[in-house]
């Protein structure tokens, strides 16, 4: 029956014919009359809307496509080109260049005469090639002959290829010309999985995510939503404002599971990092990191009615840490008088402790102190974030 | 049965100097289509909200159905729908998971399938609310006021900027839900929209009430039925006329603005031949006659000597 009909479709008028199947599908589709179940009451449990509120969040997140490439694209690039810019290259050679003159020749020879040659590129230019190379960080460093045998080395203390540079080529150089070394060393070589620079930035990268994702996903979420007006039309409803509070968190809880797992893979699979603590524990300090960070969240967003004051509260709040809390370099660097201040902020307990776990393999309880300051930040921000919210 | 929703000298004053509302009282019977209307400014959105428990008044009281907003605020919210004047809801939920999430936090709420056909968005269902017109949007915050099977509907300014249809689906959605018992207040200031849904109204002029009743109640309290509006050559504008006017007979008052000459009348077909003699008498000529049912509108500019929409 249903063949012929399709069949005269291509003569009779298309949407005639499209309305027709339709109906025909419908009636074969629902045999019960569909009135029954609409006029049952409905009844809805206790956590009904934590639930919808919970999964409303989830929808929203997943759809904008923003959103995603900023959790989930963005800490992967990152982790990507760093991790290749600073990748451990085989041998480093330093850049130097020599001041042309009747000199220039024999130092070079020297130094492609030396046991370190394979290590030091060396370049003959005219003197304001040289310094101009030099000012734009091509070369390390700029030796200048002052007569037969004196050399000057110019170089700049603050960076540190450059002091590198002065004592490798002063050693090369030294030998070269015959110095006899007093003291007989050996060198062995390090660079093992665990050590090096991915490795210390991965743990950063996650537990700055972990802030970014929750300061955003909270705090600027929050702002948008009273700004739209839609806090003050939740709360004309008779939905608990602790289960909204709740579905907030519980989204930050589930998208940090999968942030962190995608970063730790990441670094596994890519630079071959190698995982020492257990997975459990490193989501475990990821959580409390993410809890603490949405109280921080909450209490940033408690007041602002408008999303560009809140854009700028965040970042204001988040830029010390970005700096100070050691997510791409240590904060050992820092002064010894600041390191009290340092070691107070969430993302450093946070960095500490992701780090700990996962480079050292370190034991949970031995986290504890960094966790009572992620709790503790967490802690109060909440309870004083519930005094100061403004709900509508 | 206690009213569905009174309050008495209810006051809001903002910082310790804007009087948003000044002594305000009202009481809705259940079954009731009240109207809150004024102009912009007025002080109805500041009024409903704290009648919605949203805005905790400087002084003065509130009940619905009995009950004061502070105790049992979760209880009475179960037994209200509320659509603001603006809410931008969430564009990347569709419009039933919109509809479902509202309806998640009521204890007996309505099917959402039957509420997305009542008020025809059937057809959008699975459409993002970003992708709506915003007739549909307004529908659509309607909708998640119904949802919760309420008592009593507040709809804050339901049709600003809506086109003329999307306002008739929405006043027909409203007739609806009284239809089936429930109580509606809302605030408007458009003068046909208040005519046609409301039982009774106030009219709210600087947070006071300044008119209060049934629209023909109202219109009749303005003396005529009628308006005869014209615009004469020459002078007739002038205040010394206006007096000439209002010895017209049958008019019971006078108005004039930009040239225009108001009159409302009881019957126009005594003022008008008489009106067309003085204006021959004084050598001028008319440049503009006509006339029409008195409306809300001549009521509020009666009262308050200026007009509801000023914009």
């Amino acid at each position: 029956m249903l063949t012929s009909q399709v069949g005269t479709c291509e003569k009779i008028d298309e949407y005639v014919c499209n309305q027709k199947l339709g109906n025909m599908t419908i009636a074969q589709q629902t045999p019960e009359a569909p009135t029954v179940a609409s006029s049952k009451p409905l009844r809805n449990g206790r956590w009904a809307g934590y639930t919808h509120l919970l999964m409303a969040r989830m929808r929203e997140m997943v759809r904008e496509p923003e959103v995603l490439f900023w959790v989930f694209g963005f800490p992967l690039l990152l982790a990507l080109g760093l991790g290749i810019a600073f990748r451990n290259k085989p041998a480093d050679a330093t850049s130097i260049v020599i001041v042309a003159g009747p000199e220039a020749e024999h130092t070079l020879a020297l130094l492609q005469g030396s046991q370190q040659k394979s290590l030091i590129r060396a370049e003959v230019l005219d003197a304001a090639q040289a310094h101009r190379g030099f000012r734009i960080g091509r070369y390390d460093l700029v030796i200048e002959s002052h007569g037969k045998g004196e050399l000057q080395y110019l170089y700049d203390p603050a960076r540190p290829e450059s002091v590198l540079a002065r004592a490798e080529v002063d050693d090369a150089l030294q030998a070269a010309s015959g110095r006899k070394n007093p003291l007989s060393t050996s060198a062995v070589i390090s660079s093992e999985p665990g050590s090096r620079y991915i490795d210390f930035l991965i743990p950063g990268l996650i537990g700055m995510n972990v802030m970014n994702a929750a300061m955003w996903g909270v705090g600027f979420a929050l702002v948008d939503m009273r700004q739209r007006k839609l806090l003050k039309r939740f709360v004309a409803t008779p939905m608990r404002r602790s289960d909204f509070l709740l579905a907030l968190a519980s989204s930050r809880l589930l998208f940090m599971v999968i942030e962190t797992g995608v970063l730790l893979g990441f670094g596994v699979l890519v630079f071959h990092m190698r995982v020492l603590g257990s997975v459990l524990a490193i989501l475990f300090i990821g959580a409390l990191g993410a809890l603490g960070f949405s109280g921080l969240g909450l209490l940033t967003a408690s007041r602002a009615r408008k999303i560009e004051s809140i854009s700028g509260l965040i970042n204001l709040i988040m830029m010390p840490m970005w700096i100070f809390s050691g997510v791409f370099f240590s904060y050992e660097r820092f002064p010894a008088a600041i390191h009290p201040f340092i070691h107070a902020l969430p993302l450093t307990a946070l960095n500490d402790a992701l780090r700990a776990t996962i480079l050292e393999g370190a034991a949970f309880s031995s986290q504890a102190g960094r966790l009572l300051i992620l709790l503790l930040w967490g802690g109060i921000s909440f309870v004083l974030a519930l005094r100061w919210f403004r709900w509508t | 049965m206690p009213a569905a929703i009174q309050c008495r000298d209810l006051r809001k004053t903002y910082d310790g100097k804007v009087e948003a509302v000044r002594g305000l009282n009202l009481e809705i019977q259940a079954g009731e289509c009240f109207g809150l209307l004024g102009p912009n400014g007025a002080g109805k959105t500041t009024t409903i909200e704290i009648l919605e428990g949203l805005l905790d008044p400087t002084s003065g009281e509130v009940t619905i159905f009995g009950h004061a907003w502070v105790k049992n605020s979760r209880e009475v919210r179960e037994w209200l729908g509320i659509s603001l004047q603006e809410t931008r809801l969430s564009e990347k939920l569709t419009v039933r998971e919109t509809i479902e999430l509202f309806a998640s936090f009521y204890r007996e709420p309505r099917s959402s399938d039957e509420v997305l056909n009542d008020l025809q968005l059937g057809e959008k269902a699975d459409a993002f609310v970003g992708k709506l017109s915003g007739g549909q949007r307004q529908r659509l915050a309607v909708a998640t006021a119904l949802v919760g099977n309420p008592k009593i509907l507040f709809l804050d300014e339901p049709t600003t900027g809506l086109d003329p249809q999307s306002r008739r689906q929405l006043w027909d959605i409203i007739r609806n839900f009284q239809r089936g018992g429930g109580t509606v207040l809302l605030t408007t200031h458009y003068m046909d929209e208040a005519e046609r849904l409301c039982d009774r109204l106030v009219i709210v002029d600087h947070g006071q009430v300044i008119a209060e009743g049934t629209p023909p109640d109202l219109i009749e309290r303005l003396g005529g039925h009628h308006v005869v509006e014209f615009e004469a050559s020459g002078s007739s504008g002038g205040a010394g006329n206006l007096d000439a006017w209002r010895g017209l007979p049958s008019v019971e008052s006078v108005r004039h603005d930009n040239g225009l000459v108001s009159l409302t009348v009881h019957e126009p077909h005594l003022t008008i031949p008489a009106l067309l003699d003085a204006v021959q008498k004084q050598g001028a000529q008319l440049l503009h006659l006509s006339t029409r049912q008195a409306s809300l509108e001549d009521v509020f500019v009666n009262l308050t000597g200026r007009h509801l929409r000023e914009d």
